[in-house]
């Protein structure tokens, strides 16, 4: 017995120890004092402890830089201009940045810290970006593994976007999640109904955020957003529109077709609508509706593989098969493309081919 | 009781040249395998490992032999060591953390691997066997250290010179590295008529 208690003695003091050792180190290693964070040349000044990311400490202040990946370093979206005090270039962001890029101060916010006072340019815009505390109002299944999630705005209760645009959705710490991470999702209600957001989330396996929305999360339930990001919207113009989307890429593209709808925008447009089988299609009555608002949309619905029990008679095969059929000649056409990788990727390639420029074909991708 | 026989000088030198613990023991294969694309990353870690190495192999005989021993605890070693490293390491991420941004992404996930690098575990434990003295065990810690780090440099400096080479494609990254280990293994081994410490 004695034998026992000695050898947990001896080893619990040894961690202590060693532990204590730690403390010690870290608050004279870690620790890096206030820190101010210049903004446009003085138009904002920021106090903020230093340690954290450029991107986490603009963040705890309400400044928002857009991130689609959370600050894990895999998007390469939140870039800033970092004219001072933003130490040397790191591996991590080289392979997002362009030679120009480099030239110029840009640097990833998500991946240098503020170890000492940093001066940084951003567009104004940012400073638009805010925080929206909301309340889940509703959630529903539009498909097997698709949900659709309807939020109240409380504070503040309106918010302006341009449809096609996207929001971050933070995913509070839950079990699977030991700390809160954000993620991006596109507004697919309209911009007309400020008071509200819809999102369309697709589960995802192992998925931090479409697990919390899917498993986790219910009625009633309060949420933090920031936004709107994105350069994913409608352009004024009169050409003919292709609407692409894949799955849950839907979202962004009902937005828009919305803004069309109460706008009485008349151009001509065709969307094109992919899913693997019958069961895979959703959304189909409200964008029934919308086509009695809009005379001039055509709506292609697209299965790649479709079921026995579908009994479908519409088109089969991919988007890309189905945009192969049906653009003869792409010059004065624009594109809107949302969906995988994979599948913008394909779009982007065959549209170009069929003569679309590549500055009228416009997408997001969700990865 | 071979240990007694060695000087520290002796021993700190063996364990560079005629007992190089990645060499000839092929302890601590995996970041070195890893992190010797660059002199410059190589270098890092290298010191790194001295430190670690230096460090831990006093403390941990100060802590087996004045610890341990005395209570009765030997069947804890293995455990105590761990910890000792694990505490170095962590040390050693901190400083680096704060002293070079750039080194501490290069190393990435190795820095903290450094906690279970054999090449460290296996130091504390020849120590024991060896039954070397506190100097000896100090001046062993240290050679095999910068015996380690001078290894993982000669191949950074290689492959760095391998860059614009035109390898077989089969043998391109850890294929030609394994092999230039090998040449470099048997290049050390002309050292090892000179002292030997096993």
């Amino acid at each position: 017995m004695t034998q026992v208690l000695l050898s947990l003695l001896a080893l619990s003091g040894l961690g202590a120890l060693l532990a204590f050792f730690l403390e010690v180190a870290d608050s004279y290693l870690g620790f890096y004092g206030e820190c101010q964070i210049r903004i446009n040349e003085g138009e904002k000044e920021l106090q903020v402890s230093g340690g954290g990311t450029l991107l986490s400490s603009l963040m705890d202040q309400g400044i928002f830089i857009p991130s689609a990946c959370g600050g894990r370093g895999s998007c390469g979206y939140c870039k800033v201009q970092v004219l001072e005090g933003g130490g040397p270039l790191l591996p991590t962001e080289t392979p997002y940045l362009e030679p120009e890029e480099v030239k110029g101060n840009v640097r990833l916010s998500c991946q240098i810290k503020v170890r000492r006072d940093i001066d940084i340019e951003i567009p104004s815009e940012l400073f638009l970006i805010k925080e929206f505390r909301t309340q889940v109002e509703g959630m529903r299944n539009l498909t097997d593994d698709i949900k659709e999630l309807r939020l109240r705005l409380i504070e503040p209760d309106t918010i302006t976007f341009k449809p096609g645009q996207y929001i971050q959705f933070q995913v509070p710490e839950y079990e699977q999640c030991p700390e809160s991470v954000y993620r991006a999702y596109s507004i697919a209600s309209a911009a007309h109904e400020p008071t509200g957001i819809t999102l369309v989330v697709t589960r995802v396996p192992e998925g931090l955020a479409t697990t919390f929305i899917h498993e986790v999360l219910r009625e009633g339930e309060e949420i933090f957003l920031n936004g709107p990001y994105g350069e994913f919207y409608l352009r004024d113009s009169a050409r003919e529109i292709f609407f692409v989307a894949g799955g849950s890429g839907l979202a962004p593209v009902m937005s828009m077709l919305s803004q069309m709808a109460e706008e009485k925008i008349t151009r001509n447009a065709t969307l094109v609508f992919g899913a693997r089988q019958k069961k895979g299609l959703f959304y189909v009555e409200e964008i029934e509706a919308l086509k009695e608002r809009l005379p001039n949309l055509k709506v292609i619905f697209a299965l790649s593989n479709p079921e026995e029990e579908d009994r479908w008679d519409g088109e089969r095969g991919r988007v890309t098969d189905v945009l192969e059929k049906i653009i003869k000649n792409g010059a004065n056409k624009e594109a809107y493309l949302c969906g995988s990788p994979a599948m913008v990727e394909a779009c982007v390639e065959l549209l170009t081919k069929k003569g679309i420029s590549q500055e009228l074909i416009f997408y997001d991708k969700f990865a | 009781m071979e240990g007694l026989g060695l000087s520290a000088p002796v021993i700190f030198f063996a364990a560079i040249f005629t007992n190089n613990i990645l060499l000839t023991n092929f302890l601590g294969m995996c970041s070195f395998l890893a992190i010797s694309r660059e002199v410059k990353a190589s270098l890092g870690l290298g010191f790194a490992v001295i430190f670690v190495m230096t460090c831990t192999s006093a403390l941990n005989y100060l802590v087996y032999y004045h610890l341990l021993v005395p209570l009765g605890l030997i069947h804890f070693r293995y455990i105590v060591f761990i910890i000792v490293i694990a505490a170095f390491v962590q040390l050693v991420e901190m400083v680096i953390e704060r002293s070079s941004p750039i080194l501490y992404v290069v190393l990435g996930i190795f820095l903290p691997l450094i906690t279970v690098n054999c090449a460290i575990l296996g130091v504390a434990l020849f120590m024991i066997i060896r039954n070397y003295t506190f100097l000896q065990s100090v001046a062993y810690g240290a050679g095999a250290g910068i015996g380690w780090t001078l290894a993982i440099l000669a191949m950074g400096g290689i492959r760095e010179k391998l860059k614009g080479a035109s390898i077989p494609k089969p043998l391109e990254g850890p294929g030609i590295a394994l092999i230039i280990a090998g040449l470099m293994a048997l290049a050390f081994m002309a050292f090892s008529g000179m002292i030997q410490i096993q």
